[in-house]
């Protein structure tokens, strides 16, 4: 039985093994975050973070996440109580229709987590993988590096476990 | 309420309150008068009141208050993330004096709201703000009459404050102590106290947008997010190519898999629906395996630029401006350039989705249609419903930009909703299908003529815009795709152009400039090759991007700098301002040239009776590999009295970002067979290396003047400044989108 | 390369160095600085064939970084022995080659020494530009000279003592380097001629497809045999070619072209940059290329038969097939990850390829499988062009290491690679170059750098 961690809970999944990740967090655990774009891994809307690297949720089956912690959307904060990064894209009005945006948040979320200091050409390098139709994207660097300056503010840099590798 | 989504029928009902005895949406007679004119809505009526009051006069349509006083509005206009919801409140808060927090809004939604028609055409302050403002300012002028009837005061003695009536003596009344079942429900009246503009306390401040929380976390804000009980999962399966008939259909294996629903067919409309999202994937997946397709003959148009087969198709002509007449021939410069824009598709990021709920007799679709009302209309002639037992609710779903598959999936979830009673069907297309099946914006082809005077002026003009319609939206059956498809097919509707003052094709093809002689003819090409529709900004699109190219090239001819040239044709003292402000903001005389770098202007007024807006850019030309970007943009927008001005930009920046992906990259690609480019691989669109290193948007404010619809104004402007930043670079002209490096190279090579 | 034995070449290599002959060799008068000459004074017709002879040199695939104006170096190319950054080779007469002469370029290129009389680093392949007539080389000044100008300037390379001594490059020449142009050969065509003069001379294939020795030199008797390059494995081109469908001249020579060729798969990685080079080349010159490799991979070693080609997809449902999953953890992973692209039936380039047809399946090393299931392809900048995504993170070694197995064994029906476990290791701690299929580059977190370490 394959059990994968979502958002810090345990489920164990009941689900054909080859099953994408985006339709068992969609369908089984109720979860919005995760959206479906292309189902070919090439918009990035169902972007989702697996032991702390983005993945695109559409092309990975549950079979690869057997004891891997994923983390959505709905497990960086509520819409009353934001965590930083979605805070940063609600003061900079960072959406227009939306719907690209919990996946270009969880890509950030995964970079800065590995690089808190990275660098505005870093962040754009990363949300390369991320479409966005609205042209919402000037806003979307501005909350991301909005983000980081928050979270590294709220953390000082010696008490962040350090990732190694870069993946893109 | 943050979200105007309400999956519970019940819910609906129970949140109009104790109010709701009596309510009638429209009075009687006034029924007719409700269909939608225009690209925008139902704004034309017989009477001489605000925007949509026209059409749904009753003020409790619009505006109610409830027991405790708190306001709900009503629009009949849709959120499409350009913030419509928003500011629609800040509106309604400003004319009540009510702080934001007890204002909520209910969206379109064919059971409780005006029929305001479609939410396009950057109607929606204008039609629905202008009815909602002026409704809240009659609510607060019945409210107050309401107290100073029952204190036995003068009207004028009293106050309003916090959601209250007051007198000077300290009495007071809460609004809900003063509102009855009847006493909002009254038409409204031409001329109500509005608040001047000096006096808003929150119409023109950066109010946040209400849906982005629920955005940002993960909050059920889509339709793609319903989950009512008993959901299933639907999957369409088109055919493989337009005209192709399903020959035969072996789906016992599917029918016969664990989880699979129902596989729906109706002629040529297949479907499948299961318990899960995955299964139903899965089903379509062994469906179109197993299912057979006849070939239909491959007769689409190869030639390119695709405008130039749209030009060879026959054409209906409207001269759309005929004045002064054209001059003698002495001492005249003359130029002509033809102009091209291809297929582009509106490229939803979220593929269309819809969750259809055959209910006793009642069928109700929650769908990111632009229009509930039109697609009901729709949805029930294709079932053969009344409309009476079919309720469209709009709920949110990818940003749309004009027609792109949200009423199809609508219309294909009816459809298997039907077959499945009881039980909510949640139908989402996949990339490939609403890539190859939307509507695309229309292939078009310009042609412009002008000719200069020894001062340099524009002594003659004349321009022509081939083009197919720009609207093939509900309001039918036939605009459905499942209902072309059924076994007995409805028609596409007879294609139509949208007449001038907005124009479809011919949006735009007027210019704003004061020339003495001008004609401008419309070439109504009914003949649709690809299916085509309404896409952000229509045909303005096309034709700012030929007008303000030739424009360029005219001021380029007779060098003359390209922004006094364009103010030199300016008589209207806005305009004249919107491209002062452009051209001091971008430091358009003074900032030092950047090698390799051109600079670029251009301006509109969108259908020459909306948002006015001059973009200014400077653009990087790669000699060697032909690759242009866009490094920075600097745009000036009059939108008339500015409601949300955070909101306003936000549109602004993303109508330049989205013009410049359509008018570096984008274009539809088709054989004779059919539509190739399915995906993002085969359909690329603007990614974060090539955004720009800085966007600006100023806003002139205009106090108190009418609101001008924003939303498209960028679109035209964008691509015109684009291509003659790059003439300026590199001296090269082109005049086929989109400009890709393929075609800037062979303009170089020259 | 394990660290004793660089040791023990860098000793070698200084020994020959400081040698009376090599000591002769190293020395190269300095050429008087030339005033730049006009953009103007150079005819049209000579910048165009300048332009095509740069593209066919993949100049710009050193010369020009990300963040950087066109043609003005600073790219860090990485050798064995550290960084050597790309020079600046626009006309500015300070930071880049303004002051150089037509000689003193001609000489960079037939010598390896720069206009002051130094030895340059074979990072800059002149041991195949040795081979470029006197005219090429005359067409590409002209091109160069006629760019913009860029006054960026380029660091110092990053090389160890004695490395870091230019005058001991003059042992390395000694020992590896014949300068002298191409010598057609009487008994072959002129298409073939031509190839070989662009495949040995300025399209330096070898830099990459020849494997290289101890010092960085291509290892004699090894010719096009299989190199490496940034991270990836470079083909063999010769015999031992691991295409399970044979190249044909014409596939070749569309391959060459547009990066893509149906039977073959796509470009990616540095070979991308050097196919979107190559689509602004004459296709004679690409056919030419073709004849002569394709005459080098001969038909003595007869290929894997390929396997079936894909069947025509259920277009009604656009790319998306249903897929029977087989056996095992790896067939799960492909079905879930893999096939909703790479069983599609689409045509290439913008589907995923029948991995049946792939090279990198059927390679002696799994690398470049390797390489691009943990990166992906990034997606061109605004132009048509494959793109994967990249399941660095959604993969671990494990399941990697299940996935590509199966790939290997169930679809290419080769037998097991012996180090899968160590490479997926290897690559996953080392970042390869990553080009978009269209040659864009895909903007690495820091634009200065286009090969990580």
């Amino acid at each position: 039985m394959t059990t994968i961690t979502v958002n810090g809970s345990a489920h164990e999944v009941a689900v054909d093994p080859t099953t994408p990740l985006l339709y068992w967090l969609r369908d089984a655990l109720g979860l919005n975050g995760a959206k479906y774009g292309c189902g070919l891994g090439q918009c990035g809307a169902c972007t989702v973070v697996v032991e702390g690297e983005a993945v695109m949720s559409c092309v990975v089956p549950v079979v690869a996440l057997d004891g891997k912690h994923v983390t959505t959307l709905e497990g960086l904060g509520t819409a009353d109580a934001p965590g930083p990064l979605q805070r940063a894209f609600i003061d900079e009005q960072a959406a227009q229709c939306g719907f690209c945006i919990p996946g270009m948040i969880m890509r950030a979320e995964a970079l800065l987590a590995r690089r808190p200091d990275a660098s505005d050409a870093e962040i754009r390098a990363t949300l390369q993988t991320n479409l966005c139709r609205c042209g919402t994207h000037m806003r979307i660097l501005k909350a991301v590096r909005r983000g980081a300056d928050a979270m590294r503010a709220a953390s000082p840099p010696a008490a962040r476990p350090v990732r190694l590798g870069d993946a893109r | 309420m943050t979200a105007p989504l309400v999956i519970d029928r019940r819910t609906v009902l129970r949140g109009t309150g104790a109010l709701v005895l009596g309510f009638a949406l429209r009075p009687v007679g006034a029924a007719e008068a409700a269909e939608p004119a225009g690209e925008g809505g139902g704004a034309t009526g017989p009477r001489d009141l605000p925007g949509s009051l026209k059409t749904t006069p009753l003020v409790d349509s619009w505006i109610r208050v409830a027991a405790d006083g708190n306001v709900e509005v009503l629009t009949g206009k849709a959120e499409l993330g350009q913030g419509i919801a928003t500011a629609l409140v800040q509106l309604a808060a400003e004319e009540l004096d009510l702080p934001l927090a007890r204002v909520t809004i209910r969206t379109a939604d064919t059971a409780t709201t005006a029929d305001e028609g479609y939410t396009a055409g950057s109607h929606s302050m204008q039609d629905s703000g202008s009815a909602i403002r002026a409704a809240a300012a009659e609510v607060r002028g019945l409210l107050v009459g309401e107290a100073a009837t029952r204190w036995a005061v003068p009207a004028e003695a009293l106050r309003v404050e916090g959601g209250a009536v007051l007198a000077p003596d300290g009495r007071r009344f809460g609004f809900g102590d003063l509102v009855s079942a009847t006493l909002l429900h009254v038409e409204a009246t031409p001329h109500p106290a509005l608040k001047p503009p000096g006096r808003y306390a929150v119409v023109g401040q950066a109010v946040p947008r209400r849906d982005i929380p629920a955005k940002v976390t993960g909050g059920a804000i889509y339709v793609q997010d319903l989950r009512p009980a008993g959901m299933v999962h639907a999957r369409v399966i088109r055919p493989p190519a337009p005209g192709a008939r399903l020959q035969s259909l072996d789906d016992a294996a599917v029918r016969a898999t664990p989880g699979v629903v129902a596989v729906v067919r109706d002629g040529d409309f297949l479907a499948v629906a299961a318990e899960t999202e995955w299964g139903a994937v899965e089903a379509m997946r062994r469906l179109a395996a197993a299912a057979r397709w006849s070939t239909p003959a491959a007769s689409l148009p190869t030639d390119r630029p695709a405008g130039r087969a749209i030009r060879a198709l026959p054409a209906r002509d409207t001269v759309i401006l005929d004045r002064g007449a054209p001059p003698a021939g002495d001492g005249l410069r003359r130029f002509a350039s033809d102009f091209t824009r291809p297929y582009q598709a509106h490229g939803s990021i979220g593929p269309s989705c819809a969750v259809a709920h055959l209910d006793g007799d009642t069928l109700t679709v929650w769908t990111h249609t632009q229009g509930v009302f039109p697609d009901r209309a729709a949805i029930a002639e294709m079932l053969g419903f009344p409309p009476a037992r079919v309720r469209c609710i709009h709920t949110q779903g990818s940003g749309c930009y004009g027609h792109n598959g949200a009423d199809d999936a609508a219309g294909d979830a009816a459809l298997v909703a039907r077959a499945l009673p009881g039980r909510p069907v949640r139908l989402q297309l996949m990339r490939e299908q609403e890539a190859a099946w939307e509507p695309f914006g229309p292939a078009m082809l310009t042609r412009a003529e002008a000719a200069l005077d020894a001062d340099g002026r524009i002594a003659d003009w004349s321009y022509g815009v081939w083009s197919n319609t720009h609207n093939m939206r509900p309001g039918g059956a036939g605009a459905l795709l499942a209902a072309r498809l059924l076994a007995k097919p409805f028609a596409p509707p007879e294609p139509k152009p949208i007449p001038q003052p907005e124009g479809g094709g011919d949006r735009n093809a007027i210019p704003l400039y004061a020339l003495p002689n001008a004609r401008v003819t419309h070439h109504f090409v009914p003949d649709m090759p690809l299916r085509v529709s309404a896409m952000r900004a229509l045909g303005a699109y096309a034709n700012v991007f030929s007008i303000e190219s030739f424009m360029d090239e005219l001021a380029r001819a007779s060098a003359q700098d390209p922004i006094a040239f364009r103010l030199r044709h300016l008589d209207d003292p806005r305009a004249r301002d919107v491209v002062a402000r452009a051209r001091d903001e971008a430091a358009w005389t003074g900032r030092p040239r950047v090698p390799g770098r051109g600079r670029g202007f251009a301006f509109a007024r969108y259908k020459n009776l909306a948002a006015y807006c001059a973009v200014a850019v400077e653009v990087e030309v790669d000699r060697d590999t032909g690759r242009l970007r866009l490094a920075r943009a600097v745009a000036a927008v009059d939108g008339g009295q500015v409601v949300n001005p955070d909101g306003l930009r936000n549109q602004i920046e993303g109508a330049i970002l989205q013009s410049m992906s359509w008018t570096l990259y984008e274009e539809v690609g088709f054989d004779a067979a059919g539509v190739t480019s399915v995906d993002w691989a085969t359909y690329p669109i603007l990614r974060f290396d090539a955004v720009p290193d800085t966007v600006e948007v100023h806003l002139v404010d205009r106090p108190g003047q009418p609101f001008l619809g924003c939303g498209e104004c960028g679109q035209g402007p964008t691509a015109a400044a684009i291509a003659n930043a790059v003439a300026d670079a590199t001296g090269a002209r082109l005049r086929d989108l989109p400009l890709t490096r393929e075609r800037v190279l062979a303009a170089l090579a020259v | 390369m394990a660290r004793r034995s660089l040791l023990v070449s860098l000793a070698a290599l200084v020994v020959i160095g400081v040698g009376g002959a090599a000591a002769a060799l190293a020395w190269h008068p300095a050429l008087p600085p030339a005033e730049r000459p006009a953009a103007a004074s150079f005819d049209p017709a000579l910048v165009k064939r300048g332009a095509t002879l740069a593209a066919l040199g993949n100049c710009a695939g050193c010369h020009s970084a990300p963040g950087r104006p066109p043609l003005a170096g600073g790219l860090p190319v990485e050798t064995p022995f550290g960084a050597v950054y790309a020079s600046n080779i626009t006309p500015d007469t300070e930071a880049g080659i303004g002051h150089w002469s037509e000689a003193a370029f001609r000489r960079a290129m037939r010598d390896g020494v720069d206009r002051d009389g130094r030895n340059l680093y074979p990072a800059f392949p002149y041991n195949h530009y040795t081979l470029v007539t006197d005219d090429d080389d005359a067409a590409l000044y002209a091109y160069l000279m006629t760019r913009e100008a860029a006054d960026s300037a380029v660091p110092s390379p990053a090389l160890p003592f004695p490395l870091n001594v230019r005058a001991v490059m003059a042992g390395w020449n000694l020992l590896f380097f014949r300068p002298g142009t191409y010598a057609p050969d009487p008994a072959r065509g002129p298409d073939w001629n031509r190839g070989a003069y662009l495949v040995e001379g300025l399209g330096h294939c070898g830099a990459c497809h020849t494997p290289h020795g101890p010092l960085g030199e291509e290892k004699a008797g090894e010719h096009l045999a299989g190199g490496a390059a940034e991270g990836w494995t470079a083909y063999a081109l010769n015999g031992a070619s691991p295409a399970p469908v044979p190249w044909t001249v014409d596939a070749m020579a569309l391959y060459l072209r547009h990066g893509w060729q149906a039977e073959h798969g796509v470009a990616r990685g540095p070979m991308a940059l050097v196919t979107a080079n190559l689509g602004r080349v004459p296709e004679a010159d690409a056919r030419a290329m073709a004849t002569y490799l394709v005459s080098l991979m001969g038909r003595g070693a007869e290929p894997a038969p390929p396997a079936a080609k894909p069947g025509l997809p259920p277009a009604s449902a656009g790319s998306q097939v249903a897929v029977a999953a087989g056996n095992g953890r790896g067939a799960a992973l492909y079905a879930g990850a893999c096939a909703s692209c790479h069983e599609a039936g689409r045509a290439l380039p913008y589907g995923g390829l029948a991995l049946a047809l792939s090279t990198a399946l059927h390679a002696p090393d799994p690398t470049n499988l390797v390489v691009v299931t943990l990166h992906g392809l990034a997606a061109p900048v605004g132009a048509g062009g494959p793109i994967m995504p990249g399941f660095a993170g959604a993969l671990d070694d494990d399941d990697l290491a299940a996935l590509l197995s199966y790939l290997r064994g169930d679809i290419a029906k080769a037998p097991a690679w012996p180090d899968l476990p160590a490479t997926i290791r290897r690559v996953r701690a080392r970042d390869a170059t990553l080009v978009a299929s269209d040659g864009t580059g895909t903007a690495p977190a820091d634009p200065q750098v286009r090969i990580a370490r």
